[in-house]
């Protein structure tokens, strides 16, 4: 890795690193994910992060980019996206506005009086003038390649492209290197860290997957989500924390349609905090449930059991709180 | 690259893990990197670089967890030596050819590392990562016994019986308990190599076996597995299916996009937008005999046809022996099982009548029926004599896309009896012997294909 030492990666050094790196940017890091971008630099490989919405997956990129101190290009797929809108696209104006000034021009450029074979010489050497870099518009795959110092490249919900867009970025993610017809091919000097992620609208091609670190990111458990919201939202309370979270977790365990995950659990504890209030209770819950569950049908299901819920996630809390011996806040 | 990793390798693609030679070599660069010394980040990586899916990763968790659990006890440089260590190494390396000194002092030495060390060899020397199948646990855990030195040991028992004195009755009966305790310990690791590398073999060997099985023969042991497989199939169709691909067709220009497209560039076509059609989403109308002859078969289509939700989202059952009826709200309101009691309960107790059915199709739903939509009827034919309607079913087939009927019974007896096959045969697009989830499967395959 010693040719690395000019780029932006120097601090992915140790799973611990990436691990307490990620933390001090305020997003809590597990073992896995921590070695999946590990590896990702190691191996010089893309990561897939698959999984609930919600859990970070995006954010890991962003988190990336902040602590590591280089810049996020991010790529958002849908149906219907081309290379022109992810690669590179000419400028046609800019083309046509040059067309038109060479257009006025032409005379004095060509120069009165020479035959046609000299005029068409003269003018051959505009030709290649037209399809260079600085007609280029470069989108955000080619300006990740063309970063010095190293990128974040960000290729969010990439399960809702065509296949024939997954398949045109094969070339860039395993050689990370593009090819522009007209100019040539580019290839990167510090490839990005490139990092996919998939709701699972539609399985990936198994080309794709090969070609890539798999890292499945689920709901947190109760431990790291308590940590989560507590960098969110520093302002909460211990005690509440402790609870909104086991009754989220708590909460996961039913049988729902749309698992909250941690956004919401996160908006949650920002709703609670902007309501001063400063322990569950049952009505609380019940009116601020819609920041949870954003099913009708869901809200429905839950509502019978809300009163266990709450009243579990107290108790484990409190047990919880004289077993680990949380420091008392307020 | 090591043998450790090439056998695991194999353990997961054993058991349905697809691991490429490509991805292979990575792990080993990521091994490379991270080392064997730590556990869990050799987990995190291995399960990082070779699988590819929530399942996959149970899966990699679950045989990591069996496969790298007698790995610490057998590597040679852990745990540092004691005497007995020292000579249990020895006696490894002597039993390259030959088997150890004595297995009865081993095995009454209570030394596990020395122990489980002559078992881990013996284990490669019977060569037990061939393990396929759970009845050949027995047969690995003797040839691994004769690999630690059994038959000597058998030997001085036979020796010890011959004596007959007190003493050497005495030391028998400890050579049994011995040989015993080693027997005990060869089985338990035989047995944990076939959940390594047998156990994934032997369910896809099972599966592929009762998809081949007629519908009719399956009894109710077989009905959970069915279940699986037919959601596997659906999944594999799903993938295979639900995405609407655009077809260009080249040639045709369509004028207004491309001047909508080119607007900024003062309306010279420089991007040049062609017509494109679009594929039908499926339709498909299943209607089910659902007589006590056909009613197995009707469990499976309707569960297959019921799991592809995403690839056809436009579904819609009936059932009937005498009069027919829809039967997507049962199904939709009730899980699988209890739905289908329910519709037996109404519609299959009638004496089947195909005319009947057809009949109550147009006075009921024949809006429905429309150029997208695939019929498949499923069922035998057999209308007890009764006028098998053939005008209103020809009508019904004019007015859909195409005509799809699945009979479980062989071509041999179509026409034969009150069979009325060979009268409907003419008006449909298809029409198949349907007997194994295999038949199920293609004229699904080839119905969702033909929106493409």
């Amino acid at each position: 890795m010693s040719k690395m030492s000019t780029t932006g990666y120097e601090a992915l050094t140790s799973i611990d690193a990436v691990t307490e790196g990620l933390n001090s940017v305020g997003y809590i890091s597990t073992r896995s994910i921590s070695t999946a971008v590990f590896l990702a630099h190691g191996l010089r490989k893309p990561i897939l992060i698959e999984g609930p919405a919600g859990v970070g997956k995006t954010d890991l990129a962003q988190s990336m980019s902040r602590w590591l101190d280089l810049p996020i290009l991010r790529l958002q797929c849908y149906e219907g996206l081309d290379e022109g809108k992810a690669l590179y696209e000419w400028k046609y104006g800019k083309q046509l506005l040059y067309t038109q000034i060479l257009k006025e021009k032409l005379n004095d450029v060509i120069g009165a009086g020479g035959d046609l074979t000299s005029s068409l010489g003269k003018l051959s050497e505009f030709e290649d003038l037209f399809f260079s870099e600085q007609f280029l518009e470069s989108r955000p795959l080619l300006t990740a390649m063309k970063q010095e110092a190293g990128s974040v490249l960000l290729i969010d919900e990439i399960d809702k492209s065509d296949e024939e867009f997954e398949a045109f970025l094969l070339e860039v993610l395993s050689d990370y290197q593009v090819t522009v017809p007209e100019i040539g091919t580019i290839t990167a000097n510090v490839p990005p860290l490139v990092i996919l992620t998939s709701n699972n609208v539609r399985e990936l091609g198994d080309a794709l997957k090969r070609r890539c670190l798999h890292l499945h990111i689920g709901f947190p458990e109760a431990d790291r989500e308590r940590q989560i919201v507590k960098a969110r939202v520093p302002d909460v309370e211990e005690k509440l924390l402790g609870q909104l979270v086991g009754f989220v977790q708590g909460l996961r365990d039913l049988d729902i349609k749309k698992k909250p995950s941690i956004s919401e659990t996160v908006d949650w504890a920002r709703t609670l905090l902007l309501l001063h209030a400063n322990a569950l209770d049952e009505a609380f819950v019940r009116d601020t449930l819609n920041v949870l569950l954003k099913h009708e049908s869901d809200i429905a299901a839950v509502q019978p059991e809300l009163n266990k819920l709450v009243r579990s996630a107290s108790d484990s809390h409190a047990s919880g709180r004289t077993a680990s011996g949380y420091p008392k806040m307020s | 690259m090591d043998r450790m990793l090439t056998n695991f390798i194999r353990a997961l693609r054993s058991s349905e893990v697809h691991v490429s030679s490509g991805e292979a070599i990575e792990a080993a660069r990521a091994v490379s990197i991270m080392g064997y010394s730590d556990r869990d980040t050799l987990r995190d990586t291995l399960a990082c670089v070779l699988a590819k899916s929530a399942e996959e990763k149970d899966i990699h968790d679950h045989l990591f967890d069996l496969y790298f659990s007698q790995r610490p006890a057998s590597s040679p440089n852990t745990s540092s030596g004691s005497d007995a260590d020292q000579d249990g190494e020895n006696d490894g390396n002597a039993s390259g050819q030959e088997p150890p000194d004595d297995l009865f002092d081993l095995a009454t030495s209570g030394d596990e590392t020395a122990i489980n060390m002559a078992v881990e060899k013996a284990a490669e020397e019977a060569g037990l990562s061939d393990i396929r199948f759970s009845t050949q646990v027995a047969y690995y855990a003797q040839q691994m016994m004769k690999a630690m030195g059994g038959d000597k040991m058998q030997g001085q028992l036979l020796d010890a019986l011959r004596a007959r004195t007190p003493e050497a009755e005495e030391q028998a009966n400890e050579i049994m308990e011995a040989r015993k305790d080693m027997m005990m310990r060869a089985r338990d690791r035989a047995e944990q190599a076939f959940d390594i590398f047998g156990a994934g073999e032997t369910e896809q060997f099972r599966d592929d076996f009762a998809t081949r099985k007629a519908l009719s023969a399956l009894d109710y042991r077989d009905m959970e597995r069915m279940k699986i497989l037919i959601a596997k199939i659906a999944k594999r169709l799903s993938v295979k299916h639900s995405r609407r691909r655009r077809k260009k067709n080249k040639g045709q220009l369509d004028v207004r996009r491309t001047m909508r497209a080119n607007a900024g560039v003062d309306g010279i076509p420089f991007n040049v937008v062609w017509k494109q059609k679009k594929r039908d989403r499926p339709k498909i109308i299943a209607i089910c005999d659902v007589s006590g002859s056909v009613a197995q078969y009707v469990r499976f289509l309707l569960l297959l046809l019921y799991s592809l939700n995403d690839a056809v989202p436009d579904l819609h059952a009936f059932a009937f022996s005498h009069r027919l009826g829809p039967v997507d709200d049962v199904l939709k309101d009730n899980d699988f099982d209890p739905a289908m009691k329910k519709i037996m309960n109404t519609y299959g107790m009638g004496s089947t009548s195909y005319g009947q059915a057809w009949s109550d199709l147009k006075m009921e739903h024949w809006n429905l029926i429309d150029r997208r939509s695939t019929i498949i009827v499923l069922g035998d034919g057999r209308s007890n004599y009764g006028d098998p309607r053939t005008d209103l079913f020809r009508e019904a087939t004019q007015r859909a896309k195409q005509t799809i009927w699945l009979c479980p019974e062989g071509k041999s007896v179509w026409g034969a009896g009150d069979s009325e096959m060979l009268r409907y045969q003419p008006y449909c697009t298809q029409m198949s012997h349907v007997a194994t989830l295999k038949d199920l499967e293609r004229a699904v395959d080839e119905i969702l294909a033909s929106y493409a």
